[in-house]
């Protein structure tokens, strides 16, 4: 019986060995398992104002201090603002029209409901652009 | 004083003269200083400016309403509060009638936040979502505003709105949601750019009226300011010494 044990330890250790060369890294070096992953609503026309990896780890720092800039300082620049966001990343239904955030492929909701975060900003703020877009140039 | 010898009043004389040399050098070298500065939409608000607004009721026409429907279109009002009773829709601008009772004389004339040098509403905001820009707007930063109305309470002008209901399609540079509080803010989105005028201003001049002049109250070179040295007028309520930007000629 003690011996059986000691042969599935074995066994495991191998197994590890033998799958971690199956483990790839990303464009930023990190090692992940494999997982499913959010359906990306944007293109290549939607290019960001910074590195998507910064992007994705420093957006809400970005908004929030751009937000107090703008508000309390009456710093116009669109760069780092929600509006930037979400008139730049907009997709489009099947109509061409922008769709808001209450549709699951909205830029925004599109990670934020796969990360189950739940963000405040459009019950004041417009999630559709404020701009014309043209229709279908997004897809 | 009236003890004072010749020679001593003399010198005081010559010292006052001095002084007020001095405030002329010192007024033309601020005066260069605030015409120098345009600014950019990276640029933060300066202290140096303060907005303010000059409202002539003897120009204001009693059955228009221009100002209020360009405030309304240009901050999309308009499709607020569809359940809401008219007395609860949120109003930035309104229009006041106002008569004097021996005379019978009647005045129009608009009425929005005063955006005060001592805002009572700022003074009562539990959460600081109320507060004053450096240029003298008074502002709700919405993100801090819990809805508990205490600055609605607290205005002498009735100048502040609460939203009852959940908004769609705002514009843009109007963001407004349930559950805060809201008023004038003077357009800022307009008049953070060079040269730029609150929607109500620019609609009353197109009407032909010119009641309403918008500018910097102290930039003695600017209209609203030449205007307000030159002519009398007042602030509402001038007893409670709140000093608003917003003054009214003709009552």
């Amino acid at each position: 019986m003690k011996t059986k044990l000691f042969q599935w330890r074995w066994l495991l250790t191998v197994g590890l060995f033998i799958s971690a060369p199956t483990l790839q890294a990303d464009e930023n070096g990190l090692y992940s398992p494999p997982h499913a992953e959010p359906e990306k609503q944007v293109s290549a026309s939607q290019a960001c104002v910074k590195p998507v990896p910064e992007m994705r780890r420093e957006h809400m720092n970005l908004i929030l201090h751009q937000r107090n800039q703008t508000m309390h300082h009456g710093v116009r620049t669109t760069d780092n603002s929600l509006q930037g966001c979400v008139n730049c990343h907009v997709t489009q239904d099947d109509a061409g029209e922008p769709i808001d955030f209450t549709n699951e492929k909205h830029f925004c909701n599109s990670c934020h409901q796969y990360a189950a975060v739940t963000i405040d900003c459009f019950q004041c703020h417009n999630s559709k652009p404020t701009e014309p877009v043209v229709k279908g140039g997004n897809q | 004083m009236s003890h004072s010898s010749q020679p001593q009043n003399e010198s005081r004389r010559q010292f006052l003269t001095g002084a007020a040399m001095t405030s002329v050098t010192l007024a033309s070298g601020a005066l260069l200083y605030t015409s120098a500065q345009a600014k950019n939409a990276a640029d933060t608000v300066s202290d140096k400016v303060r907005w303010g607004l000059l409202i002539d009721a003897n120009q204001c026409a009693s059955g228009c309403s221009d100002c209020v429907d360009a405030c309304s279109q240009i901050n999309g009002l308009h499709s607020a509060d569809p359940h809401s009773a008219a007395s609860q829709q949120p109003q930035w601008i309104r229009k006041v009638t106002i008569k004097d009772k021996q005379t019978g004389k009647e005045n129009s004339l608009p009425v929005m936040c005063q955006h005060c040098e001592h805002p009572p509403c700022v003074d009562v905001c539990p959460t600081t979502a109320s507060f004053k820009r450096a240029d003298g707007v008074v502002l709700v930063d919405r993100h801090l505003c819990i809805g508990c109305r205490y600055c609605m309470m607290a205005c002498p002008y009735k100048a502040r709105s609460f939203v009852h209901e959940t908004l769609t399609d705002q514009k843009g540079h109007a963001p407004r949601g349930k559950g805060t509080v809201e008023a004038c803010n003077l357009c800022t989105h307009l008049i953070d750019q060079e040269g730029g005028l609150p929607a109500c201003v620019q609609a009353c001049s197109q009407a032909g009226h010119n009641a309403m002049i918008f500018g910097d109250l102290n930039d003695p070179n600017s209209e609203i300011a030449q205007r307000l040295a030159a002519e009398n007028s007042t602030a509402l309520r001038p007893d409670l010494k709140l000093n608003p930007g917003v003054r009214y000629q003709g009552l």
